[in-house]
Order: C-alpha cells, then structure tokens, then sequence
C-alpha cells in the first residue's frame, strides 16, 4: 500500500439483527482517485459510504483516513477532516435559501460557524466563496428563492455545491444523477468532472456510460461483499461481473 | 405488601386497557394523540349517567360505555383526525389537546365539575382475605384483573391469530408496502382507533371509583398513558402491559411507602429511563 | 457590491417598522399609565414566549415544559430578594445562574429519542419541580405562594412605583436588550445552523456542524432568557406560586407562538398580544368556558394549517 492511500477501511463489517449489510469489506481510495463503487441494489454502497462517514457505526473493522484511524471519530468531525459526501435523495434545508445554505456552510468551514454575534456573510471571504460557488452550479437566479420551492434538478446542483462548499478532499458521491433529468445531467457531469485532481472522488453509481467515463478504478460489491476490483476495463471483462449484472449461466436458472 | 402488590397490579392492569389505544394509535399512525384521555372519560361519564338514570347494571353500561366510545372515535377520526396525519407532531399535539380542552370544558358544562361516584354492585363491594390478611382482595379489584387478563389475551388473538390483526401489523410495520398489497390501510386505521378508543372509555368507565372522575380527569391521567406508551414502546402488546405494571406498582408503592414524595419518584424514574433508552424499556433498535 | 453580498446584508437589517414598533412599544407606559401592569405582564409573557421560539421555530425542538425554567427564575428571584439583596438586577443574574445550570442539566435529555421522548422529558421536569416546590414548602411558600417580595430600586435610582409604570419600563427595557441580542444570534451563522439542525439534522451533522454541542447551547440559552422572564415576573409582581412551573403556562406560550408565528422574532410579542386580548374578550363573554373556545380554535387552526392563519384568503382551500 502506497503513503499515497487517502481513505481506506480494513475488514470492515455491519451487521443489523441477523442480516450482514457490509461483509468484510476492504477498500483504498489514492490520492486524485476517480474511484466507482458499483453493484445491484441492496448490495450494500450507502451502507458502507454510511460507515465510512460515520453516520452508522460498524460491527467490527476499521476506517482509515489520511493515515490516521477515524474509526471512533464522531461524524462532524471526520468533515473537519475533509471526508464529505452527498446523498442519494437530496437531504437540503427546506426552511433556508441556497445562498443562506451556503454561506452557512462556508462560514462553518472557515470556523466562523459558532460566532453569534456577526451576520452570517459579513466577510469578504465568505461572500466572495459563496458567488463562485453559486455561480459553478448556475445557482446564482435562484440563490433567494425558499430551498422548497426549487425545481428538482437546481435541488440537485445544489445538494453538489453544499458537499462542496465544505473544502473536501475525499468526496462520497452518492448516485449524483438520479432522478436528474436527461437534459440536466450534463451540468452536473460537468462539475463533477471539474472536480479539482487532488479531490479524491468515490462515486456509487448505476449508469455505466458514466462509470466508464469517469472512473479510474472500480469496486464491485455484491451482498455486502467486495465482489472484485480493478480498473473499469478489468471489471468489464470479469465473467464472475456479468453473471450478477447480467445474469447470465445456470445458476440463475 | 402482598396487597400492595396486589392493588398495583390491579392499577397496572387498568393504565394497559387505557393506555393501548394510544400506543397502538402512535405506532400505527404515528399520531401523538394527547385526546386520549378524553375517550376514557367519556367512557366513564357515560357509565354513571347510565347508571343513574337509566338504572342499568354495572357490566351492561361498561359495555355500553365501550360501544359508545368506540363509536365516538370512528366518527372523530374519519372526519377530523384522518386530516392530521400527515401533519408535523407539533400540530398534531396541540390539535389533540384542543379537543381535549373543548370536551373538559363541556363535560363541566353539561355535568358540573363534582367527582362522579359510581355505586359498584353489591357484589363487587366485598374483600376476600387470604393468609392471615398477608394478601387482602378486594372484590372490585378482582374483577378488574379477570376483566383486564382477559382482554388483553382477546387482544393478543386478535392481532395474532386473525387476518385483521395481521393486517394491523403489516400496516405498523411499513404502510406503504401494506396498502401495495391490497390491505385497505384507511379502514385499519379507523377500526384501530374505533377499538383503541372504545377500549380507553372501558377502562375510564371499569377505573372510576380508583381513578375518580371528573372533568379535569383527561389532563391529569395523560401523563401517565404517555408513560406507558413511551416506556413501553409501541411494537408490541406486552412491552406497554409490562411499562403499564410497572408503572402501577410502583405508584401504588411510592404513595404508601413515601406519601411525601409523591409522583415525584415515577416521573424522575421515568425520566431516566427515556433518557437512558429513548427508544423505550421494551423495544428492540432504534426509535 | 455584489448581489450576493447585497442579500446578505440586506437580510441582515433590521426592518424600519420593527424600531418603529419598539419605540411605540417603550412609549407605552407613559401613554397609558393605567395599564402600566397589564404592559409588564404582556412583555413578561411575550420574552418567554421569545425564549420557547428559540427552540421551537429555529431549531425545532418540541418542548411542553418550558415553564421549568420559567418557574425556576421566578422563584430565584424572588428568594435571592426576600433573603439575600433586593436589587433587581442582582435578583436577574441570580435568576440567570440557577436557570443556566438547569437548562445545562435538561439540555441532555433532550439530545436523543423522538418528539414523544422530548415531549416526556420536558413535561416530566416541569411536573417534578411543581412537586419540589410544594413539597419544600417552608421555602417556597407551598401552595400558597411565595409572598411579600419587596425589590429595591432599579440600578439604585428608579424606584418600584404602585402605579407599575418603573415595573412595565423594566421588563421592556430587559426585553428589548434580548430582542436586539437575539436578533444578531438569529442572523448569525450560528443562527442558520440552529434552522439547518431543524430542517435536517442528518445534513447539519454532514456538513460538520456538532449538532449536541449547537442543542446544548442553544437548550440552555432559552433556558437562561426563560428564567429571566420568571425573575422579571417575580419581581414585577412580588410574588410567585406553583403556578409558575404549570402546564398552563406552557401550553399557553406553545399558542402564542402558534398565533404568532414561529421562527421570527416578532412572533412571540404579537402572540402575546393577540392571546391576551383574545382571552379578555372571550372570557368577559363566557368566563367559565375559555378553555372550550380555546379548544375549538386550536382544533380548528391545527385543520387549517398553522401557517395559513395569517392569511385568511388560504382558508377554503383545505377544509
């Protein structure tokens, strides 16, 4: 394993009641990654990109971040540490609008997060974060209007912007364009392209065109279980890969 | 003690029959119903009334007080709380308590604010001695165990061994999947409440001479059905039963033993243990 | 400057008809020295309805037991003068301590489980202290009330006056300093993290804000002006009873904010004013039966919609 290794998990396992969600699982993200997660439904991606994140804690195995051991680290803080990620179904601020989102969340990110007594974007720092920010994600028409009443591909620019507002340098892309529609899918393949090269980016994902054209490596996980890995094209040759996408051979008979 | 124990069961057992209505509404509607109280006093007050004018006997109007409470219910929830449903908890609960004002404030009205008394029949009146006097009975209290046990192993057949108690347990578990699969989640929900409430005005009615009766008697029992039903949880029948003796003997106890602390023991007990395991005593996982 | 900067500030100010209204509101007791008592009582009850916003209408906490704190500052306050110093302001900060440690205490019951859990644990504190109070009755008075709390004069010089001209300027006074305070709290970053944990507390948690530390702040802060409002109401009425800690007085604030409006500052004042006035119209008209027509508008507010109540063309829409 090289120093070059940003996030990993060793032997990682989730258990709830009787049924193994994460079943020993390891993985390395490097540096400047473009690394897919891929694998039918149910087989586990939120779970583990839950775990890593530490919204849920794991049963056994351990999470490793920039080298040093996250796996006691409480959520918000493993965020302090450059580990964000986006949710699958948009988890925003109904009751705010996208600039305030956001200028909460640079202030957070600056540390200015605790201070009572100053209007949120008072600096120049905050407000010159925030207009770039918007303008990235083409929020900058809507950035006053009530987070609810946007249409559903701005939710999704800026359920982005939100993950990115918070200076990441790993980010969990959590099926980025789901339920996007096709015409809005390129803005948002866009940005995620442009990701800066040493953001390291784990992106779940179902659409192959995408996965391919994106990633660089690729895990496949099936029941939990780390199925294989490797580079995209080393994946797509693997029968053990076509046989649970595709279905093909006796077993499914 | 043997009699203290004895009473606090008898207490605990009556809390249950009051108290699963509430529960079974929380856990199947998610609702937060603070009216509940209201059902078990108008259960109670339709006893009396029966009783003093109509002249009928004991049983036959605890009966009746089920039915009319039962009634009550379904038609209060098909037309106002079916509309609540969806609403934040906050709404729903100062809704509930709306409802529970206007039926304290016409219960006052209608029939003044004096404790009712209910003239138990002369059966009932007795108190049978065993070991010496280790263990007194009172012939009230009695009848109010057979009548609780039994219900509550009607109840549990009903959820267990009918096709509406499964239903009913689909429909908790995941509503969504439930009315996929053809279960007609809207008339679950009022044959629940319909149930939950009538068995509230039972327990009002059968609980009278315990519990008193009067018009602030929604307000001042609540805080006990919402300990059952936050202690106990609200996936099952026994974990509100076992919350609900729990809690009865240990009233029962606390005012014999340390009369000068008074409820103070329950509710600091109470809130430790929610603090302790929010999700309840007797779930299992997360709330 | 940018448009983004101009919206921020922008959102930041504060409202022209909001000092117009405060200025109105400090010229009161002189224009109507009659009602100088019926003043402080609604700027008592409207700070403490301010205190439950903080927690319900921005961060979304569920409370029926804010009268905890309100009863526990009422009641520092009125033993801090009767046995220790009559200053007023000493009595507040006195009051403050106390409530501080309280709301500190409580704040972790209300960290974790539902919005039953938190409905449970916060009844079941305000119960809890009513029964302390009344059992310890050889300090507090029992259920007769805590009597005879003489205050002395307002940093030395405004004298107490009968008319309760000293006593309505006090509590505006006070309530206004909070007013401002909250103001900066709630266009503060620290105030859009309190909306993001009730909007989303999953997002807030991911976008690395401490959301235990942000409740146990912001528990105790509503705790501390909560506790304030009871000093003021002690002090400004030389008394306090059990009915300080009661569910009424809980569910009474809930219903002004409700009136009012949650999450914006003015809402708790307006609530005040508007349940005040209802309640003296409707129980001239009725006085046995408050509660009943009380009931009815909550049912019927609740079926409406909350939001809607201001806006009375949105009423046929869902009914």
């Amino acid at each position: 394993m090289t120093t070059d290794v940003v996030l990993s998990c060793e032997g990682l396992v989730k258990r709830f009641g009787g049924i193994t969600a994460t079943d020993h699982v390891n993985l390395s993200v490097h540096r400047g990654a473009r690394h897919a997660l891929i694998g039918p439904n149910g087989a586990g991606k939120t779970t583990l990109i839950n775990l890593l994140t530490g919204v849920l804690e794991p049963t056994a195995g351990r999470i490793f971040l920039q080298g040093q051991d996250i796996s006691q680290l409480p959520s918000h803080q493993r965020v302090r540490r450059g580990l964000v990620r986006t949710f699958q179904i948009n988890q925003l601020f109904d009751g705010l609008t996208p600039l305030q989102t956001l200028a909460m969340v640079v202030s957070q990110q600056l540390g200015l997060g605790g201070r009572w007594w100053q209007a949120l974007g008072q600096g120049d720092q905050v407000t010159k974060r925030c207009e770039s920010l918007l303008a990235q994600f083409h929020l900058l028409e809507v950035m006053d209007q009530a987070t609810h009443e946007l249409a559903y591909g701005k939710r999704r620019l800026l359920e982005m912007a939100i993950a990115l507002a918070c200076q990441p340098s790993v980010l969990l892309l959590d099926e980025p364009v789901a339920g996007v529609p096709a015409g809005e899918r390129e803005e948002l393949l866009q940005t995620v392209a442009a990701l800066p090269a040493d953001v390291s980016v784990v992106l779940i994902e179902h659409d192959m065109d995408l996965v391919f054209r994106f990633a660089d490596r690729m895990t496949v996980l099936v029941n939990g279980a780390v199925l294989t890995e490797g580079t995209p094209l080393e994946v797509a040759a693997n029968p053990l890969v076509r046989e649970v996408y595709l279905g093909q051979g006796d077993t499914h008979g | 003690m043997l009699t203290l124990l004895f009473d606090g069961v008898a207490y605990g057992m009556l809390l249950f029959i009051l108290a699963i209505g509430l529960s079974v509404t929380l856990g199947l509607m998610n609702f937060i119903n603070l009216a509940h109280g209201a059902f078990a006093m108008a259960g109670g007050y339709t006893t009396v009334l029966l009783m003093q004018h109509a002249d009928l006997p004991f049983f036959l109007c605890v009966a009746l007080a089920f039915l009319l409470t039962a009634l009550l219910g379904a038609v209060l929830e098909a037309t106002l709380y079916r509309r609540m449903y969806n609403k934040p908890h906050l709404d729903q609960v100062l809704f509930s308590i709306g409802l529970t004002f206007m039926a304290v404030a016409a219960v006052d009205y209608f029939v003044g604010s004096t404790q009712q008394l209910i003239q138990l029949p002369a059966f009932l009146k007795g108190r049978t001695e065993l070991w010496d006097g280790a263990l007194g009975m009172g012939h009230y209290r009695m009848a109010i165990i057979i009548v609780c046990a039994v219900l509550v192993l009607v109840l549990q057949g009903l959820l267990t061994q009918t096709r509406f108690g499964a239903q009913l347990r689909a429909s908790v578990d995941n509503q969504q999947v439930a009315a996929g699969l053809g279960i007609r989640v809207n008339t679950i929900f009022l044959t629940t409440f319909a149930l939950g409430s009538g068995l509230a005005g039972l327990g009002g009615a059968l609980g009278a001479e315990i519990l008193g009766l009067d018009p602030v008697f929604p307000l001042k029992f609540m805080i006990y059905f919402l300990i059952v039903v936050a202690v106990g949880g609200t996936s099952s029948l026994t974990g509100p039963l076992l919350a609900a003796l729990l809690l009865g003997i240990a009233d029962v106890a606390g005012k014999y033993y340390l009369p000068k602390l008074g409820a103070f023991i329950v509710y600091s007990l109470v809130i430790v243990i929610l603090m302790w395991r929010p999700q309840g005593l007797f779930t299992r996982g997360k709330v | 400057m940018s448009a983004v900067t101009q919206s921020l500030r922008l959102a930041a100010q504060p409202r022209w008809w909001s000092f117009a209204l405060w200025a109105v509101l400090l010229v009161l007791p002189y224009a109507l020295p009659t009602h100088a008592l019926l003043i402080s009582e609604i700027t008592i009850i409207a700070l403490f309805a301010l205190s439950l916003d903080l927690i319900l209408g921005y961060t979304g906490i569920v409370s029926l037991g804010h009268a905890a704190f309100f009863g526990m500052g009422a009641y520092s306050a009125a033993l801090f003068a009767k046995h220790i110093h009559p200053d007023p302001l000493l009595g507040l900060a006195a009051a403050t301590g106390l409530t501080m440690l309280l709301g500190a205490v409580c704040s972790l019951g209300v960290l974790r489980g539902s919005d039953l859990t938190r409905l449970m644990v916060t009844l079941g504190v305000a119960l809890i202290l009513q029964e302390l109070a009344n059992k310890f009755d050889g300090l507090t008075g029992g259920a007769d009330g805590l009597q005879g709390v003489v205050m002395g004069p307002v940093l030395g010089y405004f004298e107490f006056d009968l008319y309760g001209q000293t006593a309505a300027w006090y509590a505006l006074v006070v309530t206004l300093l909070v007013f401002i305070g909250l103001h900066h709290l709630v266009h503060s970053p620290f105030g859009f993290s309190l909306q993001a944990i009730r909007d989303n507390r999953l997002r807030a948690q991911a976008i690395g804000i401490d959301v235990n530390t942000r409740l146990v702040t912001v528990y105790t802060l509503a705790a501390v002006l909560a506790g304030v409002a009871g000093g003021l109401q002690a002090q400004t009425t030389g008394f306090a009873s059990l009915d300080v800690f009661g569910f009424d007085r809980s569910a009474d604030v809930l219903l002004m904010l409700v009136i009012g409006g949650t999450g914006w500052l003015w809402g708790g004042l307006i609530g005040a004013v508007v349940f005040k006035t209802l309640h003296s119209v409707i129980s001239a008209w009725t006085p046995q039966y408050w509660t009943f027509w009380l009931g009815l508008f909550l049912v019927l507010l609740m079926l409406v919609g909350r939001e809607r109540l201001l806006r009375p063309w949105t009423w046929r829409r869902n009914i």
